[in-house]
């Protein structure tokens, strides 16, 4: 019968943490991938491209990641590919992460100043030169505070991929408070765990802005 | 294998997609409302001279900004049920949501406040305003026209993430669409519906909260400028 909280249950709890950093890079490299597209697709210099690139991202960004999560996973079933969740998991992710980063790099494209995309014109330099060896060298400088803070949000999202049987930390809790009942003590425990691994990125994202002093918002 | 979409079967759930619907702007204005005078009240006590009142403030703020929400309503909800405290599940999922959003708030209020100039406090102190004058006309009114973009759009993605409250059963948007689907086996055909209405709520909310703008920043509407 049930008894407290121990040893084993706190074991468990670590290997849904490992999952969950592995999904967060996972979902971080793809969604990354994804992401630097849909913010080639906003700077492209053909409309309906744009255009199509804007919708993707206001449709990601105004439905819930739980919503895309069941989409993905249920279509995948309807497609007929049975899959392990892990799949369906990180693809919602993916989807997710690739929104909101083209959106985060679009921005720190367009913050480099006009002049400098004006003057690798004026030397000739191609399109694709000008955005490799002038714009992008610029724009990480100021992209990085903002991903690193993504990143928080990408590790925290990945707690709702619990809902399609995932194993990873927000799961292995439910479990295990399924069997013993000590809710303050295991979410609490869980909480910490996502703490420790949020905190530091949020710390290094803030000391990172203040270097690079750039003080937007 | 082949599957074919078929949206007819849904047709007689209408009434229940739209009182789901409806439940999600229910919470999402409590939310909204409640979350905002904690973020008040959190940014004044983030910048306050008293020490452990600072000190409580940023806790709050960074515990709830570095653990996911879906934790934070588990914690509650069953931590709360496992002190024989039970609530509805209307109430448990309004109140996480407002200390969610609140410690944003907090966050986006204090940016604004923040951004007020010292000059203008010492002006207003040598014109004999008390303080509750200054707070009210000189910091806040300022700081909240300044900040009212990111904190409306905080609101719309607390909007969504209100569809996490479905995990305690709460009968919301993704609530309804859970037990639909359910009933139903047209999982797919319910989520697209769902995210189709969650899509429509995001431009409604953000449309209802220009025109919130316009009404409540005069000064903006007529100038078309930002302060």
């Amino acid at each position: 019968m049930p008894t407290g909280f121990n040893l084993n249950y706190l074991i468990y709890l670590f290997q849904g943490m490992g999952w969950t950093v592995l999904l967060s890079l996972l979902a971080f490299v793809f969604g990354g991938l994804g992401g630097f597209l849909v913010m080639l697709a906003r700077i492209s210099r053909i409309e309906a491209v744009r255009r199509i690139a804007n919708v993707y991202i206001q449709v990601v960004q105004g439905v819930p990641l739980l919503i895309i999560l069941f989409i993905v996973y249920f279509g995948l079933g309807i497609l007929g590919v049975s899959m392990p969740p892990l799949v369906a998991a990180g693809l919602a992710l993916m989807i997710y992460c690739s929104a909101f980063l083209g959106e985060i790099w679009r921005g720190s494209v367009e913050a480099v100043p006009r002049t400098q995309t004006e003057a690798a014109e004026c030397l000739a330099l191609t399109r694709w030169q000008v955005l490799r060896d002038v714009v992008l060298p610029q724009a990480i400088r100021i992209a990085t505070p903002p991903t690193v803070g993504f990143l928080v949000q990408v590790l925290k999202s990945t707690s709702l991929v619990s809902v399609i049987g995932f194993v990873e930390l927000t799961r292995a809790a439910q479990v295990i408070n399924n069997t013993i009942f000590q809710p303050f003590a295991i979410f609490g425990i869980a909480g910490v765990m996502y703490f420790a691994l949020c905190y530091p990125l949020s710390l290094w994202s803030r000391i990172l802005e203040r270097k690079l002093n750039v003080g937007r918002r | 294998m082949t599957y074919q979409l078929d949206f007819t079967s849904l047709g007689a759930y209408w009434p229940q997609f739209l009182a789901g619907a409806l439940t999600t702007l229910q919470f999402t204005l409590y939310a909204t409302a409640l979350g905002l005078v904690i973020g008040i009240v959190g940014a004044i006590a983030r910048g306050s001279h008293v020490g452990w009142l600072r000190l409580v403030a940023g806790i709050y703020v960074e515990v709830v900004r570095n653990t996911p929400f879906l934790i934070q309503i588990f914690f509650l909800f069953f931590g709360l049920a496992s002190l024989g405290l039970r609530m509805p599940i209307f109430v448990a999922a309004v109140l996480a949501m407002v200390i969610n959003v609140g410690a944003y708030s907090t966050e986006i209020v204090r940016a604004g406040i923040e951004s007020v100039h010292p000059s203008q406090i010492e002006a207003a102190e040598s014109l004999g305003l008390s303080r509750f004058q200054i707070y009210r006309d000189i910091i806040l009114k300022p700081a909240l026209e300044r900040v009212y973009p990111s904190l409306t759009s905080q609101f719309t993605l607390m909007m969504l993430m209100s569809s996490v409250t479905s995990q305690v059963s709460a009968e919301e948007l993704t609530g309804a669409a859970n037990n639909i689907q359910s009933v139903t086996f047209r999982s797919m055909e319910t989520y697209l519906i769902v995210g189709l209405l969650y899509l429509l709520l995001t431009l409604l909310l953000k449309a209802g909260f220009w025109g919130l703008g316009q009404v409540l920043f005069p000064r903006r509407r007529r100038l078309g400028t930002v302060l």
